[in-house]
């Protein structure tokens, strides 16, 4: 008998690339039987720019820029650990008031992108009210961005060896304001959701991935520590002086997308807490270390990673003495926590899906690079 | 590259298992690594991961020198492991057209990782489930991270049969 489609029990269908949910350029090809995912497949590339091959056509200085576009949610993070990266091919290391300055701007960037993926992920679950309020606490960070060296997103803040700017006159109390007005707002967002019964139904037991599988499959950042790993890169192998400063490293132990958030909130108290402490002490001194006008480190390779919003962010950089890096290869979190989607989506519902890519907090600019 | 020996029990144990197969352990800026042979690189990891608890493979990337007369590429494999809070690196060189045991059945995130490499510099790996390009359309011919490909250089058939123009530039 002939088949028609009535009779198939599987119906491939794709989402994306042009999807609202899929949070940019992400296709994903879903095999259903009905309402459940059979399986999924990513389809990816649609925003490679070669920042790679870039990287190998430009100066040691210039390429810096250019990872900004990489996760522009959080572009003081990617510029970081570019920044360590090169700074350990050379041998040099920021100066201390560099290194506070460093961190409270990754911190504030923490904040921003944890913001952007609370509001998009609620809008994605179905939580419009959400959205309007992370946005405007977003807003308060991107302004010291904005402030400091006239960027909100891709604001290239620092350079080889330390930072370009100083900084300006109010930006202490601009930072003391901004965890003062923040810190009740996080209850604030907590007390549209934690509890929200839709909230818990969709996001509970929704996507889990075991701390096993997550090791395996090499996924990091929030999704890890709700697995029940209490793994952070700023603890496990501290860079910047991140040993100096207290906080806790928010885990929880069922994996799934509740899971995730609850650990995600946490951490944007974290960082405040961080944050406070380093504002307190802003060192007096040198903000750029002695680093030669025209960068040529010594023949080598490195590897240096950061813990970013997403996960471990790693860049592998190959000198060959000479002008131009020889290879840059970044490790994006994003690229690698989505090959996780896999595991994850099988067996769930289509809109449970739609969870899932929320939770993962991608950013195609970084997945494609 | 001016390394210096990386010599401890760790490694020690490592060279006792696999002898000649292992070309040297080293460490550079206070990052140390494995070089190995081609044919025993799996098996390397592998025993990092059942026996030293090397358990996150972080990346895999590769790095391009033409000019070498023996082997024109480096694999490079970034290893982690949670308990020992330790990064290592595992090297091996490879001549043009070498292909090299898949890691997926070892660390399922070698997936996309080698996916990418040989969409990139076109290096085969054996028995990967599913090897094809990841970030450049299926039908593009030549890998763009080669080094005889200048920054301008792209498939001008595709991008004609494409896209419905000339040239990319």
């Amino acid at each position: 008998m002939a088949q028609t489609f009535l009779d198939a029990n599987e119906l491939v269908i794709n989402m994306g690339p042009q999807h609202p949910s899929t949070h940019g350029v992400l296709r994903v090809i879903l095999k259903l039987d009905g309402e459940k995912v059979n399986g999924t497949e990513c389809v990816i590339g649609y925003l490679h720019r070669g920042v790679e091959k870039i990287a190998e056509n430009r100066t040691w200085a210039q390429f810096a820029p250019y990872v900004d576009r990489m996760d522009y949610v959080a572009a003081v993070s990617n510029g970081l650990g570019y920044c360590l990266a090169v700074e350990k091919l050379l041998n040099v290391e920021a100066p201390p008031r560099a290194q506070v300055i460093r961190v409270i701007l990754t911190e504030l960037n923490r904040i921003a992108s944890h913001l952007l993926w609370l509001g998009t992920h609620a809008l994605d679950v179905g939580a419009i009210t959400p959205l309007f309020y992370t946005m405007r606490e977003r807003e308060y960070a991107l302004e010291i961005f904005e402030k400091y060296c006239g960027a909100r997103l891709t604001t290239h803040a620092f350079r080889i060896g330390g930072c370009q700017y100083e900084i300006y006159e109010d930006f202490e109390k601009d930072v003391k304001r901004f965890c003062d007005v923040f810190l009740p707002k996080v209850d604030e967002y907590e007390q549209l959701l934690t509890g929200n019964r839709m909230w818990v139904s969709r996001l509970q037991n929704v996507g889990i991935l075991t701390a096993e599988q997550c090791k395996a499959y090499g996924v990091t950042g929030p999704l890890i520590r709700a697995a029940g790993v209490e793994w952070d890169l700023r603890r496990a192998q501290p860079y910047s002086g991140y040993e100096k400063y207290e906080f806790q490293i928010p885990t929880r132990q069922n994996g799934d997308t509740y899971d995730r958030y609850m650990v995600r909130m946490e951490e944007m108290r974290q960082s405040v807490r961080i944050l406070r402490q380093a504002v307190e002490g802003i060192p007096e001194g040198p903000i750029m270390a002695k680093v030669p006008k025209v960068i040529k480190p010594p023949v080598g390779e490195a590897y240096v990673s950061i813990e970013a919003p997403k996960g471990e962010l790693g860049y592998y950089v190959v000198s060959d003495g000479g002008l131009n890096p020889y290879r840059v290869r970044v490790r994006p979190p994003s690229f690698v926590n989505l090959q996780a989607l896999e595991p994850m989506a099988k067996g769930a519902l289509v809109a449970d899906v739609v969870a899932i890519i929320g939770t993962i907090d991608i950013v195609l600019g970084e997945v494609d690079r | 590259m001016v390394t210096t020996p990386w010599d401890n029990e760790f490694t020690q144990r490592v060279k006792a298992q696999f002898g000649d197969d292992l070309k040297e352990a080293a460490s550079y800026l206070g990052q140390n690594f494995f070089v190995a042979k081609p044919e025993s690189v799996i098996g390397l990891i592998e025993f990092l991961r059942d026996e030293e608890e090397f358990d996150y493979l972080v990346d895999i990337t590769a790095v391009h020198w033409p000019k070498r007369e023996d082997s024109q590429f480096d694999l490079v494999y970034v290893l982690y492991s949670f308990a020992r809070n330790e990064r290592i690196r595992v090297k091996t060189m490879l001549r043009d057209g070498d292909r090299v045991r898949t890691a997926v059945d070892v660390h399922p995130t070698a997936n996309w990782l080698e996916r990418e490499v040989y969409d990139m510099f076109g290096i085969q790996f054996i028995g990967h489930p599913d090897l094809k390009r990841i970030l450049m359309p299926e039908e593009w011919t030549g890998f763009p991270l080669r080094k005889e490909l200048g920054i301008t250089a792209m498939d001008n058939r595709w991008v004609q049969e494409n896209l419905g123009i000339e040239s990319g530039q």
